[in-house]
């Protein structure tokens, strides 16, 4: 880790130096318009570069901070000033048709330096790119589409990182290709990769918790179950309709054998999403939600508190109601914007009662964004959050208000 | 003044006016007499702080395999089984099995008394073995625990009448048994034959809030601890699966832990309903008013307090013998539960009710009605009385 980290700051500084020494006017910025219509699945070039001269490289990168202040139930840890993470991309053309990207994240708050993203794509036909390295899965949208500036919220949905484990990598290898013609296009990605392990149902959540997965940085060279995780997504795009995803990801999970020696049974974990996002015509309202549900085998023996089902997702509906030249900013946007949020961690019933398991939360987050360019966004929100136990006992109320900013840079 | 200045300084203020109000749209705290937890009053700043960390380790640790959970175990945390500090759900009701008399249990060998219902993947869970017989426990509230490990054995022994030599149908008898070596007896313990008095747990099993502590640390969870180190699976001595530190912080935060406020204390109905239940002779063995002796914990000292019981064991008839028991207890013979916290129930049983030892009646009145033995007149007389005053008795239990 530190020796990753020195190197960071090499290549930091020396770029900073770069930078000072060149004419600005050779930085090209592509300029790239981060609302525009494309497929989720883009999203990892999908981010704006910059490149010096002709050098083959660019680089990029967001960061996002904020203020907030939440409580529950009439206790609060009182105001927070958070700088959550800085990301940075670099990308290279290493020839034609040949391309690397790499995304690297800081997250100062956990201490951690990850690498989110580190992938060589080859093409052979656009339909056919092979790809491999350290790949984001597609499961979901939100997975692959998560940066912080693309978005009118602070928070990320939880539904997407506490039960869908975003952001989610994997060393692995596969294929993805897409297919255009003048209001359609299809785009379809298949990887095998590293995966899970036994954590999602023992771990200190109490819950089943795939997030729980991403703490065993072992999965980087060995997988638990030795079988690869199967990621698998269509998506569909219609230019005046919208996008719909279809994704798939599972596999076996836990350790069931080691050193040869079979040691428990083989248990599978099946997580299905549908994602969809359009944009209104008129109105331009933006929505976009995602939907997942997983099926994790727990063993019957084991304890209900971790459940075999879960379900969740999220919507957000954006509203544009001015775009005009703002503070001397041309274009700059102000929005409206609501989040609408449900994950239940435990679908079923008590074999002691019959009755349905608790463990559920909804949220409804109504905000209001600033946009000065299309990269940057200062954006407020105010969350009502209410959560059941496993139980189901009348449940926290949670409220959060949230200020912050987020950019790429 | 410019436009653009208007609106960066309006900006601005609108931002520090929302800092500065953001208090007043959180939500608010439940009424203080609607919760079970949070700690007594007037404690020190330094016994807040080791309250809170028993809090911590009670509420929020959760055991995993590799932190030592089982392998065999009933829940995962002490949260699982106590939410919110009130009574438990069956979920989280646990089973034991194997004793029959107060010559102890037969079935310690084979997994006695506890049976871990559960097992981390890989493993199975125990089962009753055949001819045990067994008996099942709705996991009690916490709340005011402290208050009872301060009542003296002379009142506990003052409110016995073994022979029922007041002729009123209520006997009650202490639970007796022995200690173990990481438990040393209270200052005015009065023992008898080399046993003490213990008041904890469904037949008043457990002596003092260590012992309730340990065992359940290692019954419930299978973790191993410095004052019981014996595996639950194996049974051999095993390595401390959890500091000692931690578990002296939880036993220090049940002891710490508030009673239960009574609440509508002011509506006739319930006033009437606190008559009836002294009427119809609950109080003879809900006794209303304990005191405490002496203690370093300031609110805990010396205190009178309202838990309704008289830590004493019952016969409580043939409809409620399971045929298991533990300690000098017969398999009739249950400890009065307090009844303080009882109308809270719900909020920690998921919505709604789970009472008597097992969890069994789902109603206050079916609860009652579920009594014999010794509770048997007063249980005819609650069947006798008049709807009105049914409900105002009903609506005094629900005010606790």
């Amino acid at each position: 880790m530190k020796k990753l980290a020195t190197i960071l700051t090499i290549i930091l500084i020396t770029s900073l130096t770069v930078k000072a020494q060149i004419d600005p006017k050779l930085l090209k910025k592509p300029g790239s318009d981060t609302v525009k219509q494309t497929l989720n699945m883009d999203a990892v070039y999908d981010r704006p570069f910059v490149a010096v001269g002709k050098l083959p490289v660019s680089v990029g990168g967001y960061m996002e901070a904020n203020w907030q202040y939440t409580g529950t139930d009439g206790i609060s840890d009182g105001q927070q000033f958070q700088f959550r993470r800085m990301t940075l991309f670099v990308a290279s053309s290493i020839g034609k048709r040949i391309k690397f990207l790499s995304e690297i994240e800081f997250e100062p708050a956990d201490k951690e330096i990850a690498i989110e993203f580190a992938a060589l794509d080859l093409e052979l036909h656009p339909l056919l790119n092979l790809r491999g390295g350290m790949i984001m899965n597609p499961i979901g949208a939100f997975n692959q589409n998560h940066d912080g500036p693309k978005w009118e919220f602070t928070d990320r949905p939880i539904a997407m990182t506490q039960m869908l484990p975003a952001t989610w990598s994997n060393a692995g290898f596969g294929i993805y290709g897409k297919y255009y013609n003048t209001n359609w296009m299809f785009g379809y990605e298949l990887y095998a990769s590293s995966g899970f392990d036994n954590s999602i149902i023992a771990n200190v959540e109490n819950r089943t918790f795939l997030p729980a997965a991403k703490e065993n940085t072992e999965r980087f060279e060995e997988m638990a179950s030795g079988q690869p995780l199967l990621t698998g997504k269509i998506a569909v795009r219609h230019n005046k309709i919208g996008e719909i995803g279809l994704s798939y990801m599972g596999g076996i999970y836990n350790k069931w054998q080691d050193d040869g020696i079979v040691i428990d049974d083989k248990r599978r974990l099946d997580v299905f999403a549908v994602d969809f996002n359009t944009t209104l015509p008129r109105l331009h309202t933006f929505i976009t939600a995602e939907w997942a549900w997983i099926k994790v085998n727990v063993p019957s023996t084991y304890t209900q508190q971790f459940g075999n089902r879960q379900q969740g997702g999220f919507a957000d509906i954006v509203q544009p109601i001015l775009k005009k030249t703002i503070l001397g900013w041309q274009k700059a946007t102000v929005s409206l914007a609501c989040r609408l949020e449900y994950v239940d961690w435990n679908v079923g019933k008590f074999v002691e009662t019959g009755e349905n398991i608790g463990d559920q939360l909804w949220s409804i987050m109504p905000g209001l964004s600033f946009r000065p360019r299309p990269q940057t966004v200062l954006r407020m929100s105010y969350r009502i959050q209410q959560q059941k136990d496993l139980l189901g006992n009348p449940p926290a109320k949670t409220a959060a208000i949230q200020f912050g900013l987020s950019t790429y840079f | 003044m410019s436009t653009r200045l208007f609106f960066t300084l309006g900006s601005l203020c609108s931002l520090v006016a929302l800092m500065v109000a953001c208090e007043k749209v959180m939500p608010s705290a439940a009424p203080e007499d609607e919760l079970l937890d949070g700690p007594v009053a007037e404690l020190s700043y330094e016994q807040s702080q080791r309250f809170l960390l028993g809090d911590v380790a009670f509420n929020d640790e959760v055991f995993t395999p590799e932190m030592g959970l089982g392998p065999i175990f009933v829940a995962t945390s002490c949260g699982s089984c106590h939410a919110g500090d009130g009574k438990g759900h069956p979920f989280t009701t646990l089973t034991r099995f194997g004793q029959i008399d107060e010559t102890g249990n037969k079935f310690l060998a084979q997994g006695g008394p506890q049976l871990q219902n559960r097992a981390i993947p890989g493993h199975m869970p125990e089962q009753i073995p055949a001819g045990a017989t067994f008996s099942k426990f709705t996991p009690p509230a916490n709340t005011g625990l402290g208050f009872f490990e301060l009542v003296s054995d002379t009142d506990i022994l003052a409110m016995a009448d073994p022979d029922d030599l007041d002729h009123d149908g209520i006997s009650g008898v202490p639970n007796y048994g022995s200690l173990p070596n990481y438990v040393t007896p209270f200052n005015n313990a009065i023992p008898k034959n080399g046993k003490y008095i213990h008041r904890f747990g469904k037949k008043a099993a457990a002596y003092n809030l260590l012992h309730q502590t340990v065992n359940a640390y290692n019954q419930d969870i299978g973790i191993a601890s410095s004052y019981d180190p014996v595996d639950v699976y194996t049974h051999l001595t095993i390595d401390p699966e959890i500091s000692t530190q931690t578990v002296n912080n939880v036993v220090f935060y049940l002891q710490t832990l508030k009673s239960p406020i009574q609440r509508n204390q002011g509506d006739p109905e319930v006033q009437n309903g606190r008559l009836i239940f002294d009427r119809i002779n609950c109080s003879g063995c809900h006794k209303p008013t304990l005191k405490t002796g002496p203690s370093s914990i300031k609110a805990l000292s010396n205190a009178t307090f309202q838990p309704y019981t008289d830590l004493l064991l019952h016969d409580m008839g043939p409809g409620l013998d399971d045929g298991y028991t533990e300690g000098s207890a017969k398999t009739y013979e249950w400890r009065t539960p307090p009844l303080w916290g009882l109308g809270l129930s719900a909020n920690s049983q998921g919505g709604g009710y789970h009472l008597m030892h097992d969890g069994r009646a789902k109603s206050i009145e079916e609860a009652i009605q579920l009594h014999g033995g010794e509770a048997t007149s007063a249980k005819n007389k609650f069947v006798q009385l008049s709807a009105t005053e049914k409900n105002n008795l009903l609506k005094f239990l629900r005010s606790l």
